[in-house]
């Protein structure tokens, strides 16, 4: 799916004319390539104290980036990393926020912003929380001055948790890489120190075995495909009427093709018994199958109403049971559900989907916790404007300003929410339990 | 799992149990997979054999999880078949997701060619010759090869062989406006002219079959297919091609008024009243299957699970140039032979799969092996060679429903049976049986056993 607009404010006479009318000038997104470098410049770490020494080590030790601790003038950043975790008043973020700024100019087109820092709860001394909070108002307003693709993102640590737990080495990795091309303005809290780095972050899924719901095409089609490509066994599921797609896709992967409608009773159980029987094990659930039938509420027949709520939330909730029951779904299992902005932003015409994914944002949050007494975590991805097939039927003025409405001013593609479906996915993110992580290039809308 | 599958790995176990099977192994049906059938000229109207044959395969490798793999052998064939498809199996593996190095045969033996691949295939794997075998069968009767006439055949053929320009001019010459005219494939007896409709409504009068008997099939058929389909019996069974998601020519709101409405279109000439029509007689249909077999030890590496096991098979033929009998009624013979090689009666199997090429078919094969005189005379046996209970026939609906792509009932009806066998078993706990029997152009006919695994 293009974005005519995107590729002329970037190419020729078309570019100079956007930038002298003004006119929002989108950057072409880098996309992850396996076997690319993390950076493709050096990092600046700012930051006082025993966190922002580890995370300097980690990032110039393992992961082989250059890595400054004081700001070069002049010289081009690909990446900031900003260490706040033992900032214990608003006045201390002042020079490490200050020493950043000072880069921000120089910084390489797809650069990186990454914060770091700890939750404020109401146990907290009033300037200790009032600190740790400003940096949730800081990072968020310094992603959207960001341009030529650069992004901000924040690592929110929970608790006790240490700078250089699994999940928050894995999140950073993340924010950092071109995997979160089109993650923008977003704070992920790490909630415990919960699992496991894998031995090379080329293919973090190896060994594992994962079902895509609804991976025919689109959203789903571009999940299996990334799953497959970190190491994954992908079972891919979808309705019995979309199995000639269903076949291309899983004979790409090279993982199996199941057709079967997730509302069925039995979904959960039929899903269980092929992984088991073809694969041995079932470690990843991606319930990405949904549909819209959007009407307004005042219009609303009870066919659209119920149609979307069976397929977007019922048949996961009865999917999850099965699986949780089964005894067979315990070594460090993942879920992760589509969840949407529509579903915490709201959007006109959709009550039964926003309903539907309103729901899975509360349902990841609840079964979260019976999953972690064997390291498994539960969390959603909600996709903002994604181009795919579904968005391309948009009216065309509505599409186009659908696609600027965020930081990025452009629409995301399927591979962007996929590869934040195989973070959460990743043993590494054990730790990161009942959240949304938001794909959406900072849309206006919601949080 | 696919991955870590290396070609040397299957040769080794290859080598390993065939040096010296201690026991004959098992052929098993392991899984079927075939593209919805379609009426001709419907969504697959330009769709080649090839194309569908592919599709049927690359959607039985999904299915599997079978990409890459080495497969021992496969067999597929068509009954309608362009010449420039002389290796039409092979083709089909390079441009499917399997193996490059699978190999593969061409098999042709009219309407039976798709139940003879399961046959042969069998029967190298129970002798050890190869593991894993897939089974299948294609016809297209919208993209059917058009040939040119004897006389331009011959004339092309003089023209090639030319020399000097007079010996051009005068092959040339030859040709004359009829023979531009292009010969389509016929359906018809190249020894009696007769086209097999024709045949059969001989047969179906000789028997003094009724229109309400073949309706009441026809009927039945439609209604056990739909039902299969609605209860997503063919979720495993069956991948959409080119739109099509389900058999095209199923009509799950037909009933015997409806059938009853219908003009013969058979046996017009004859003296009995003419009893067959468009609706108790399968139409031209468009379509591929395929079947998944292998020994236990294939099965078990493979993670899958046996669905049935391919007994015994008996092929046959009757004279119905010369002789008494229809030219359809090869497998009345058939089948009783095979049944005492085996000491079972029709009473021993749960299951009896008689292809629908006409529901008139069904019925004199039956009425055959109700008769005492049949049974005396013919066969040679004490009494009528026994009754079948209609519960127990064409459970899931046949050909009349479905459709009947030649080369592709065999792999259908194999597929669909295996799958109620192991589920019958798999809820009642005791052997369970079925009987498939499916009759072929030129007087040919071939039976089979398939017992749950």
């Amino acid at each position: 799916m293009g974005d005519t607009y995107l590729n002329l404010v970037n190419s020729g006479v078309t570019a100079k004319i956007a930038k002298q009318l003004g006119l929002p000038q989108p950057a072409p997104l880098r996309r992850y390539r396996p076997g690319s470098p993390l950076l493709g410049g050096p990092a600046l770490v700012v930051g006082q104290g025993t966190d922002a020494d580890a995370v300097a080590a980690l990032l110039s030790t393992r992961w082989d980036v250059e890595v400054h601790r004081h700001a070069t003038p002049e010289l081009r950043y690909a990446a900031v990393v900003l260490v706040l975790t033992q900032v214990s008043h608003p006045d201390e973020l002042s020079a490490p926020v200050l020493a950043a700024a000072g880069v921000l100019r120089s910084l390489s087109r797809g650069g990186r912003v990454v914060t770091m820092s700890r939750e404020a709860t109401a146990d907290d001394a009033p300037a200790v929380a009032a600190a740790r909070q400003g940096v949730d108002g800081l990072l968020r307003s310094l992603a959207k001055e960001l341009r030529g693709g650069s992004t901000g993102n924040g690592i929110v640590l929970a608790g006790d948790v240490a700078a250089d737990a699994p999940s928050v080495v894995g999140a950073l990795r993340f924010f950092l890489s071109t995997r979160s091309a089109f993650v923008d303005g977003q704070l992920l809290t790490v909630s415990s120190g919960a699992g496991t780095l894998p031995e090379t972050w080329e293919r973090p899924l190896e060994g594992r075995v994962a079902v895509v719901t609804g991976a025919a095409r689109g959203i789903g089609e571009s999940i299996a495909d990334t799953l497959a490509r970190d190491g994954a066994t992908v079972v891919a599921v979808d309705m019995p009427s979309a199995g000639e797609q269903l076949t291309r896709v899983a004979n790409r992967v090279r993982g199996t093709a199941l057709q079967l409608d997730v509302t069925a009773d039995d979904a959960g159980a039929r899903i269980l018994e092929h992984a088991l029987a073809r694969h041995g094990r079932l470690d990843i659930v991606v319930h990405n199958a949904g549909i819209t039938r959007d009407k307004l509420l005042a219009n609303m027949s009870p066919d659209k109403w119920d149609s979307v709520l069976a397929v977007n939330i019922a048949a996961q909730l009865r999917i999850n049971e099965a699986l949780l029951t089964s005894g067979d779904f315990t070594d460090a299992p993942r879920i992760v559900s589509l969840a949407s902005t529509s579903g915490i932003a709201g959007n006109r015409g959709q009550t039964n989907y926003a309903a539907s994914k309103g729901g899975v944002i509360g349902m990841v949050r609840a079964t979260a916790p019976l999953l972690e007494a064997f390291g498994g975590t539960a969390n959603a991805v909600a996709p903002g404007f994604i181009e795919t097939e579904m968005t391309a039927r948009i009216p065309a003025v509505t599409r186009q300003v659908a696609r600027r409405l965020n930081s990025l001013q452009q629409g995301g593609q399927p591979v962007d929410v996929a590869e934040a479906v195989a973070f959460l996915a990743s043993p590494a993110a054990g730790g990161v339990v009942g959240r949304v992580l938001r794909v959406c290039g900072q849309n206006m809308v919601g949080q | 799992m696919a991955a870590s599958r290396s070609t040397a790995k299957s040769a080794e176990t290859s080598a390993a149990t065939s040096a010296n099977p201690p026991t004959s192994p098992r052929a098993l049906v392991l899984g079927g997979n075939r593209i919805p059938f379609a009426r001709a000229g419907g969504k697959y109207a330009h769709a080649s054999n090839q194309d569908m044959l592919t599709a049927a395969l690359d959607g039985l490798v999904a299915r599997y999880g079978l990409q890459g793999e080495r497969i021992g052998e496969v067999a597929a064939g068509a009954v309608l078949k362009h010449s420039r498809d002389f290796n039409l199996t092979r083709e089909v593996v390079l441009g499917s997701a399997l193996s490059p190095e699978t190999p593969a045969y061409d098999l042709q033996q009219a309407c039976a060619t798709g139940l003879e691949t399961v046959v042969s295939l069998s029967n190298k794997i129970r002798l050890g010759q190869i593991e894993s075998g897939v089974a299948g069968g294609v016809d297209t009767t919208s993209d059917a090869p058009i040939a040119v006439s004897e006389g331009l055949r011959r004339a092309l053929l003089d023209l090639s062989r030319a020399k000097s320009v007079g010996q051009k001019l005068a092959a040339a010459a030859k040709i004359r406006p009829k023979d531009l005219a292009p010969a389509t494939p016929r359906t018809s007896e190249p020894r009696t002219g007769l086209s097999m409709g024709e045949h059969q409504a001989l047969t179906t009068a000789q028997w003094g079959i009724t229109r309400e008997a073949q309706d009441e099939v026809a009927f039945a058929s439609h209604q056990r297919l739909a039902a299969a389909w609605d209860a997503g019996f063919f979720d495993d069974l069956v991948t959409p091609y080119r739109g099509q998601s389900v058999d095209g020519n199923l009509r799950a709101d037909t009933s015997l008024e409806k059938l009853a409405k219908l003009k013969p279109t058979f046996g017009l000439t004859l003296d009995a009243p003419p009893t067959m029509t468009a609706g108790n007689s399968t139409p031209l249909t468009d379509g591929a299957s395929t079947v998944l077999l292998g020994n236990d030890a294939w099965a078990d590496e493979h993670g899958l699970t046996p669905l049935a096991v391919v007994v015994d098979a008996e092929a046959g033929a009757v004279d119905f140039v010369h002789g008494v009998d229809g030219l359809l009624m090869a497998p009345a013979f058939a089948v009783p032979r095979l049944l005492a090689r085996n000491g079972l009666t029709l009473a021993d199997f749960d299951y009896v799969e008689i292809h629908e090429a006409f529901a008139a078919t069904v019925l004199t094969t039956l009425a055959a092996w109700e008769s005492e005189e049949f049974g005396k005379e013919r066969l040679g046996l004490a009494g009528a060679f026994g009754t079948v209970d209609r519960d127990r026939l064409n459970v899931h609906g046949s050909s009349l429903a479905a459709g009947h792509p030649f080369a592709a009932t065999g792999g259908r009806i194999v597929a669909t049976i295996s799958k109620e066998l192991h589920a019958r078993k798999a809820a009642e706990g005791r052997p369970v049986r079925a009987l498939v029997s499916v009759c072929a152009a030129g007087g040919l006919g071939l039976t089979a056993i398939l017992e749950a695994a």
